[in-house]
């Protein structure tokens, strides 16, 4: 079974969820961890009517597959696939979707985990709300408690 | 002389481009780019020590840039 990073991209294309968790999935594997970032309709009390996102495109891939890298390190035999979507994203679309599958739960909860706390702090990715009321403003998280980001 | 540096996001809206050509001669420091871009129109919304990537690798306000290197200034990330 080949275990590591199997696909780390960004992409401007809808993610297809169920794509991405077959190619992570395998029958030597005992469990599948999924997580899914997804674009909501309320930040600090504003609605939101949609999401723009934008990456630095040659580093933001190089930084999710060098993080990915680091979580096959600490997490040996997980088998990973992600991707993050840039464009204008609308309510409820997937920014980000993380697969990690493993013989075990732990490793595979906890290597999606690793994955999706590094790329929040690391990839040069942005994102810009767009507001119902038609304002549109540029997300700075370190404004934010790290729990909330 | 003048060295080109890539903007994004809040940073490119600030300066208006998203490439911009800083008046700095080569080899210099990241800190000394930060300052003469801090100094240029749009300069005061840049803080006085941003994230700084050289050829998609983060760097320290102190490493030293050559002519063709790729040198691109970071706003806070917030991907996810």
């Amino acid at each position: 079974m080949e275990t590591g990073v199997l696909h780390a991209a960004i992409v401007h294309a809808p993610i297809d969820v169920s794509a991405l968790v077959a190619r992570a999935s395998h029958e030597r594997v005992g469990a599948v961890s999924v997580f899914i970032g997804t674009v909501r309709d309320l930040n600090d009390g504003r609605e939101v009517s949609g999401m723009e996102y934008e990456a630095y495109e040659g580093m933001a891939e190089r930084e999710l597959h060098a993080i990915a890298t680091e979580a096959d390190v600490r997490f040996p035999g997980v088998r990973l696939v992600m991707e993050h979507r840039v464009g204008l994203l609308t309510l409820g679309d997937a920014s980000v979707v993380i697969v990690a599958a493993h013989m075990h739960r732990a490793p595979a909860l906890d290597a999606a985990r690793y994955v999706i706390e590094a790329l929040k702090v690391r990839v040069p990715i942005w994102k810009r709300e767009h507001y119902v009321d038609g304002d549109r403003q540029w997300i700075d998280p370190t404004a934010t408690p790290v729990g909330k980001r | 002389m003048s060295l080109p540096v890539l903007l994004f996001a809040s940073y490119a809206d600030a300066f208006g481009a998203r490439t911009v050509q800083v008046p700095v001669t080569a080899p210099c420091a990241v800190l000394d780019i930060v300052a003469a871009l801090r100094v240029m129109p749009g300069g005061d919304r840049l803080p006085a020590e941003p994230l700084v990537a050289v050829n998609r690798t983060w760097v320290e306000a102190s490493a030293l840039v050559v002519v063709g290197d790729e040198i691109a200034i970071i706003p806070p990330v917030a991907g996810g």
